[in-house]
């Protein structure tokens, strides 16, 4: 390498120092103020709700995932690509709208009580433990079956042509083929679930709720928000990042970088047994199908009609939240960009800690130290949506970085040597080379950023006085409030809105690169 | 001149030395076996790769100081030598003006290079839509333009059949010839090296040996070289 610096190479280990800086100072502060707080019996109920309910989530997701990716794998009916693209979009569901669906269809007034209540059977409550599994199940039962589908469909081909001559039968196959395969990638899985139900909140905050029924995450947002205990809910943030941590760690080392859009199309390879086997497959099918359709069905014929009279927070709550989605993202990807493209030059620790470092928190850990941080020198509530934006920017930054650090290697390898040689560097190197190599990972990933930074409720909720609620929050709201037909309708706009965003950004990413 | 002054290059355990000069506008063919160093000495020269000790100087100045774009070098590499996304005019460009802001002069100097390797009317095709035969005129018009003073030639036509490759080296000589430059070809085929004239250095055990006239060398090879060559 050349001896003089350049320009480039200070910025990223600048950058990377002032976003470790960000995860970290607010860290500190809870670390400062938690330490030495003893927790009471309720905050030990609170972690072990937390981890019980989040391994629970996560098993059941797994497990479940599991006939329906088998089935995915084997069978070829029309619309199998269709459900395996749909399967991708609950990772980018706002949680409250998710939830929202499920109260629809499992809730008080909902489908199912009606149908019991018709019956004669007494009425089911959604709410506490299992109404929190179910909707985590929802949502993450998806990405579950596509990762496990991912490795069915990379069981080489050979192998299974070398099975079928040999004349398995699908016990066998699964003993020597699939069992091996899932033995390997289902921990995995399991691990990456677990640590999203870990920091779940929106859907704790409708459906759990009471001493029976408290994460660690909501117990922290009352302690702020209701009794004003700034000590405890940094004592709460501390178990949950130690808690965090140790799963975070545990999902990076065990999982190998997932590729969310990875065709999984290819010719079948898979005998598709007949008798039962085939009647279990299209149950599987059929049943996940019904369990993700039932519920956003539900949302939509609610919505529909209370478009006409949204209430008026709504309106403004969604310009927000796209003001708040679009700012996040670029700095995001700006962030995510320049780190990986100093990795991908060589290794570069401190980039590498200051993209995954934020895996190991949450909306609310940060949240609670940026409120600690703040309070000695203005109202937290007048910096809502700014601190909302860094969230933001932390949570998404090692989705992003994840996404373009193989692409920008690649693109190293192949070109680095050769736009070195010709001086190209600085802007022209961005504007005619990176850019335009890189605009499809580029626009992936700052579509999942965006739709994900629009449809969170975390932080948010901590911070927002009357005239800062993102669009996520007033459906929260709404729905707490059981304006269920108000709820609905916003939650439609916020969907919407959430896809656009990553519809646009991945086309035109696409577009670009074209 | 170009002087490799005591050179040493180390990439791993792998030491590679040299220590001689070429004259301006020198044409060396650099042959050896496999894993030998031959890219190696052009990635240091290029300013890929920093030397363990000594310096490598042109025209009296130590290139050490120069970042690879600044250095009065042109590179082919073996492949990847033009950007798939733009358009073999743009990649002519860029070695005009790393930021493609390119005059009307500039632009006329592209399409002129791009008539001097037979692609003329080519300028707005990508390079997915070219031959190979072609892919290689577009890197060495790119050269022409540049008209840097050394040009290496890390095996960009080894891809090639046999009659294309003496095209590119016809038309190397002539994109030689044209902007005087010193030439460092890196091949395996003697042929090459007779056919690109002047001299060869030879890379074997960690060395690269002062370059000797090509022709003498080939009609008396001492027993490295002839072991090389296959020759009893």
């Amino acid at each position: 390498m050349a001896s003089r610096a350049r320009p480039l190479s200070l910025v990223a280990p600048a950058l990377a120092a002032l976003l470790l800086a960000l995860v970290l100072a607010p860290l500190l502060a809870v670390g400062w103020r938690g330490a030495g707080i003893s927790l009471g019996p309720a905050e030990w109920a609170a972690v072990r709700f937390s981890v019980l309910q989040a391994v629970f989530s996560a098993v059941l997701s797994t497990f479940l995932a599991i006939p329906v990716a088998r089935a995915l794998a084997r069978r070829n009916f029309p619309g199998r690509g269709v459900l395996i693209t749909l399967m991708g979009a609950p990772f980018l569901l706002p949680a409250v709208v998710a939830v929202l669906g499920l109260l629809a269809v499992f809730g008080r007034s909902g489908v199912l009580n009606a149908g019991l209540v018709a019956l004669g059977l007494p009425p089911i409550s959604i709410y506490g433990l299992h109404g929190v599994v179910i909707a985590h199940v929802f949502l993450n039962l998806p990405l579950a079956t596509r990762m496990i589908l991912q490795s069915w469909l990379s069981i080489p081909a050979e192998r299974i042509r070398l099975a079928q001559s040999l004349g398995f039968g699908p016990r066998e196959t699964f003993r020597h083929l699939e069992w091996p395969m899932l033995r390997e990638v289902l921990p995995g899985v399991a691990l990456v679930i677990l640590v999203i139900c870990l920091t779940s909140f929106a859907v704790v905050l409708t459906l759990g709720g009471g001493p029976s029924a408290t994460t660690i995450e909501l117990a922290i947002y009352q302690a702020v928000r209701f009794e004003f205990d700034l000590s405890r809910a940094a004592g709460l943030a501390g178990v949950q990042l130690a808690i965090g941590s140790i799963a975070a760690l545990a999902a990076w080392l065990m999982t190998s970088p997932a590729g969310f859009g990875a065709g999984l199309g290819r010719d079948l390879e898979l005998s598709a047994p007949g008798g039962w086997r085939k009647a279990g497959d299209i149950g599987a099918l059929v049943g996940v199908a019904l369990f993700l359709a039932l519920p956003l069905g539900a949302v939509l014929l609610r919505g529909l009609p209370g478009l006409g009279e949204i209430p008026a927070s709504v309106l403004p709550a969604a310009g927000r939240s796209v003001l708040v989605a679009l700012t996040s993202t670029i700095l995001a990807t700006v962030a995510a960009l320049t780190l990986a493209l100093a990795s991908a030059r060589r290794t570069h620790l401190l980039a590498e800690a200051a993209a995954t470092l934020p895996l190991a928190t949450s909306g609310l850990v940060l949240g609670t130290g940026l409120f600690l941080l703040i309070q000695p020198f203005a109202p937290p509530m007048s910096l809502a949506l700014p601190v909302t934006v860094l969230v933001n920017v932390a949570l998404s930054l090692p989705y992003l970085y994840r996404i373009l650090l193989p692409e920008a290697r690649a693109l190293h390898a192949d070109y680095g040597r050769l736009a070195d040689s010709l001086a190209l560097r600085g802007w022209p190197r961005l504007r005619w080379l990176v850019l335009p190599r890189l605009a499809r990972p580029l626009g992936f990933g700052t579509g999942i950023a965006a739709a994900l930074s629009m449809g969170d409720l975390g932080v948010i909720a901590l911070f927002a006085g009357e005239h800062q609620a993102t669009l996520p929050l007033v459906v929260s709201q709404l729905t707490g409030a059981y304006r269920t037909e108000a709820a609905a309708a916003a939650a439609l706009i916020l969907v919407t809105l959430s896809f656009a965003l990553f519809w646009a950004f991945d086309a035109g990413g696409r577009r670009a690169a074209a | 001149m170009l002087q490799l002054d005591r050179l040493t290059l180390t990439q791993g355990t792998f030491r590679l030395t040299a220590d001689w000069s070429a004259v301006a506008g020198s044409r060396i063919a650099v042959m050896g076996p496999s894993g030998a160093g031959k890219s190696t000495l052009l990635s240091a020269i290029a300013g890929f790769l920093t030397p363990t000790t000594g310096r490598i100087l042109w025209q009296g100045q130590d290139l050490a100081r120069l970042t690879a774009g600044e250095r009065p070098v042109t590179i082919l590499f073996q492949d990847q030598n033009l950007f798939p996304h733009l358009t073999v005019a743009q990649n002519l460009g860029l070695g005009v003006r790393p930021d493609l802001r390119l005059s009307a002069a500039d632009k006329s100097g592209v399409e002129t290079a791009l008539d001097r390797v037979g692609l003329a009317g080519l300028g707005q095709r990508r390079p997915a839509q070219l031959s190979g035969g072609q892919a290689s005129r577009a890197a060495l018009a790119r050269a022409l333009l540049r008209a840097r003073p050394i040009l290496l030639l890390d095996e960009p036509f080894a891809a090639l059949g046999p009659a294309l490759r003496t095209e590119m080296l016809e038309l190397v000589r002539r994109v030689a010839d044209e902007t005087e430059a010193l030439v460092l070809m890196v091949t395996h085929d003697p042929q090459d090296a007779l056919a690109l004239g002047g001299s060869l250095a030879f890379v074997a055990e960690g060395v690269v040996q002062a370059p000797t006239e090509t022709q003498a060398l080939f009609s008396d090879p001492p027993p490295d070289i002839q072991a090389y060559l296959g020759r009893k």
